[in-house]
């Protein structure tokens, strides 16, 4: 009887073995540089964050492939006056525990993210006040003018208020702990087509496809594990044995590594993220320069030498390897407002920058430090190099002081009082909109209003002051866009910074797989298929 | 014996808040955590109101007070990265890096050693000439760039072993083992080699070393002389004696395999305590780092004191002087 039961059980196993993989179940595996550190939609305001869990939770208004925007959990979401706005939830959505989707949960999420422990204060802070009309229909009022309320509100995921109470998750992950907050930390609960089935944040994300999801997707995939793995050879040899479909960031230099490999191909695009430079153009006398008594950037015609020494066609070529796309606006093409006939970069003419150098009293030209990130951008330190090597030929001695982000976003944030001379940026509005670039970098810096958070130099010009808030709440297409081309103009024709170039998104791609590489360096899974 | 262990754990008591305070004061020159914690959108209102909340406003000496209190409580504070408390951290990432550790430690001894005897026994043998020559090649590559040729050779030319991570685990209680499924075990092989290479030279170029001078001492000359075989001789007496330097090396190897395993951890994307660590200097995870240095502090402490104690049991030498046993520690 005994070895009749082992037999018995030995051919169970079997047939389990043999039937583990089902019939069209289609695994995705995918690797990124970061860590996912936590599955709460409102815990941290960061691009790679933001777009893991679109693939799980579902804002209002979501972007497409192209990054259009299309209805998502709102089926109609119309402007009905100045301040207020008429919202109508979708119908028959259903969140991965099988609970209806209405107008509730999104009141309760727009609750949530002004909780302590969440990110997302600033977008949830663009609605002053919501009018409950019924079970799918609320009102939103705006403390302002906003024409562009729906694409603020793209990041704010809705989740389901039932679900929330039983967790006791009614407040964001806070970081002094505490039980609140800690189950959406940890677990997710979503109305998009993917559910996390299990979560080490640094180790590894396994999710599954949700069947009961709203929309027909292009994707195929059934199950989806997201690995993180920080060093770049590591993640480029992952792909290149198979074990991964997708990995990205891959390093510039290793993009002819992949076109040699079979089965593997680099798959790059501009980014959306402009990098540049900056001068502080408030102190009188500049922090780390041998010039004293007086600032050199106060002067435009400095501040135009500079942009004349800068080659950005050779960094192009030799430090990006001919895949950064030249730019002369701080904002890419693919921003809204973006003016084309704006966009071209100041011709290189060293001749020109010393004439205006010695015009201005520097003929023998000046030191000055440079503050660069390394681990930020793209081969971010080695720009600042050539850089600097470029500022030399006509005089201007510039030391780099490169570090690592959490040490150079320490030193010249505001919070360290913009501890800086002369710096490199890199930025995306988050809207996808010229105005979130404009408000935080270009606008003079008020304290109160908190604008001009990130404009480390302190341009500051009365034209512009006047015309921010401006944009910010005119809804005629036409004159806002006529508005931003203004500032921008204003502020090229002042220098007031020296946008370089659109950085490169750089995947790498197996053969097995499509995927849509979005300017903004997301990966939507509901575009992945697997041949 | 008593007594020795006695002032050993309170001199370790000592160690510790030596290190905690000398971390604490480095901390001050990592940066800034806050801008990892928020978006690029937070109000400047909202990053001072949380550098409040996280008390990075306040003194050194209250700050550091505060976490020696907190930490004798067992209490280690909540990630700012994660969220989470970092004492759940450390037990889930404990076992894989331990689980590592312990493995290449192991593989250097059992091939160390045998490698060492038979280097010193055969001083002029071909093989054991071959052996010392690719020993050179363990102590001067450095660890990662072993790790990334391995990954290269038998990750991405053969496809024999997984390119990263520790594969599927299994858990037993808090422990999570890779020991006991086929791709934990690919997985642990790499690296466990990268880092058992150069303990392995140096255990082996020590046995070696501690056998040629054993070989010549008397006692081995009378045992010889009284007819003993040459296993016995060999392996019951001599190698006995040479093991003193070998457990302390190996002690002090591995408490800085486990504290260091930080670079084959990160080549590998182990998910073990260093690539935590590291992750947590580079996003300024200040919880997480103190907690991390004051537990490999404590490792080591503990480490040592058991290499100590383990003399007494090998070296029939010392058990025969107690009393100058004591100040041996």
């Amino acid at each position: 009887m005994r070895w009749k039961s082992t037999v018995i059980a030995g051919a169970l196993a079997a047939a389990t073995a043999l039937a583990a993989p089902s019939v069209g179940a289609k695994e995705f595996k995918w690797a990124f540089q970061g860590n996912l550190n936590s599955l709460d939609p409102h815990g941290l305001f960061e691009t790679f964050t933001i777009g893991f869990h679109g693939n799980m939770y579902e804002p209002l208004i979501a972007y497409d492939d192209k990054m259009n925007v299309v209805p998502a959990l709102a089926e109609s979401f119309t402007q009905t006056g100045p301040n207020t706005w008429r919202v109508k939830m979708r119908p028959g959505v259903k969140f991965h525990n099988g609970n209806d989707l209405t107008a509730d949960d999104f009141i309760f999420s727009w609750k949530r993210a002004l909780t302590e422990g969440s990110d997302m204060k600033v977008p949830a802070g663009k609605i002053k006040e919501i009018k409950k009309i019924d079970e799918m229909t609320f009102d939103i009022i705006t403390p302002n003018p906003n024409p562009i309320l729906p694409r603020d509100l793209l990041i704010l995921y809705v989740m389901d208020k039932e679900w929330s109470i039983e967790h006791k998750t009614t407040a964001a992950t806070n970081l002094k702990g505490g039980e609140e907050g800690n189950y959406a930390n940890l677990n997710a609960n979503g109305t998009g087509p993917f559910m996390v089935t299990s979560h080490a944040a640094g180790v590894k994300t396994t999710l599954k496809r949700f069947d009961g999801y709203w929309k027909n997707i292009p994707s195929n995939v059934s199950k989806a594990t997201f690995t993180p793995v920080s060093q770049d050879a590591t993640r480029v040899a992952a792909l290149l044995s198979g074990e991964m479909d997708l990995s990205y960031p891959v390093p510039v230099q290793d993009w002819q590594r992949l076109k040699d490999a079979p089965g593997v191909q680099p798959l790059a695009g501009p980014e959306a993220r402009t990098i540049f430079l900056g001068f502080d153009q408030v102190r009188d006398e500049l922090l780390y320069s041998n010039i004293k008594g007086k600032n050199p950037f106060k002067d435009v015609r400095v501040r135009k030498a500079f942009a004349h020494a800068i080659n950005v066609e050779a960094i192009k070529k030799k430090v990006m390897r001919g895949s950064s796309v030249p730019a002369g606006l701080m904002v890419a093409p693919q921003i809204g407002g973006f003016a084309s006939e704006l966009n071209a970069h100041w011709k290189y003419d060293t001749a020109m920058s010393k004439k205006l150098l010695a015009d201005a009293g520097y003929p023998d030209g000046f030191e000055v430090t440079m503050d660069c990130p390394n681990d930020r951008y793209v081969n971010d330190e080695k720009i600042c190099q050539a850089a600097a090597s470029m500022l030399a030929r006509v005089g201007v001695k510039v030391k780099v002081l490169a570090q690592t982000k959490s040490k150079y976003f320490g030193k010249v944030l505001s919070q360290n009082n913009y501890d800086t001379s002369f710096y490199l940026l890199g930025w995306t509005p988050g809207t996808m909109d010229s105005h979130q670039a404009i408000e935080p970098l270009i606008a003079c810096r008020t304290k109160e209003k908190g604008r001009g958070l990130f404009n480390l130099g302190g341009y500051c010009n009365e034209r512009i002051h006047a015309l921010a808030p401006m944009i910010e709440s005119e809804s005629d297409q036409t004159k806002r866009a006529n508005m931003i081309k203004e500032v921008f103009k204003i502020h090229q024709d002042e220098v007031g910074h020296i946008p370089l170039h659109q950085q490169p998104l750089s995947w790498g791609v197996s053969d097995r797989v499509t995927v849509n590489q979005r300017p903004d360096n997301v990966l939507d899974l509901r575009y992945v298929v697997v041949k | 014996m008593f007594a020795f262990i006695i002032r050993r754990l309170l001199q370790s008591v000592l160690v510790m808040l030596t290190v905690a305070l000398i971390a604490f004061g480095l901390f001050r020159f990592v940066g800034d955590p806050i801008n990892n914690l928020v978006g690029q959108d937070t109000t400047l209102q909202d990053r001072e109101k949380l550098r409040e909340t996280l008390g990075l406003n306040d003194s050194f000496i209250v700050q550091f007070g505060r976490y020696v209190i907190n930490t004798a409580k067992g209490d280690f504070g909540y990630s700012y990265m994660h969220r989470r408390p970092v004492k759940d951290m450390l037990v889930e990432r404990m076992p894989a890096t331990l689980e590592l550790s312990i493995i290449s430690v192991l593989m250097a001894l059992f091939i160390g050693v045998p490698m060492g005897v038979y280097t010193g026994l055969h001083r002029n043998g071909l093989l054991a000439k071959i052996f010392m020559s690719m020993s050179l090649i363990g102590i001067s590559l450095p660890t990662f760039l072993i790790g990334i040729m391995l990954i290269l050779l038998f990750g991405v030319m053969l496809r024999w072993l997984p390119t990263f991570g520790r594969g599927e685990v299994v858990a037993l209680g808090t422990w999570t083992t890779g020991l006991l499924t086929v791709s934990g075990l690919k997985a642990l092989i790499m690296p466990s080699i990268t880092l058992a290479l150069f303990q392995m030279t140096l255990i082996m170029r020590l046995v070696r070393s501690e056998m040629l001078e054993v070989l010549r001492t008397d006692y081995i000359k009378f045992a010889r002389a009284r007819g003993l075989s040459n296993r016995a001789v060999n392996f019951g007496h001599a190698l006995k004696n040479t093991l003193v330097p070998v457990i302390t090396i190996t002690g002090l190897q591995l408490g800085s395999v486990i504290a260091f395993a930080i670079i084959t951890e990160s080549v590998f994307q182990w998910p073990g305590m260093g690539k935590m660590f590291i992750e947590a200097v580079a996003d300024v995870d200040i919880p997480v780092m103190a907690a991390y240095l004051c537990l490999i502090a404590l490792f080591f402490v503990v480490i040592n004191l058991v290499v100590d104690l383990l003399y007494y049991a090998v070296d029939p030498r010392l058990r025969i002087d107690q009393g100058a046993g004591g100040g041996h520690g």
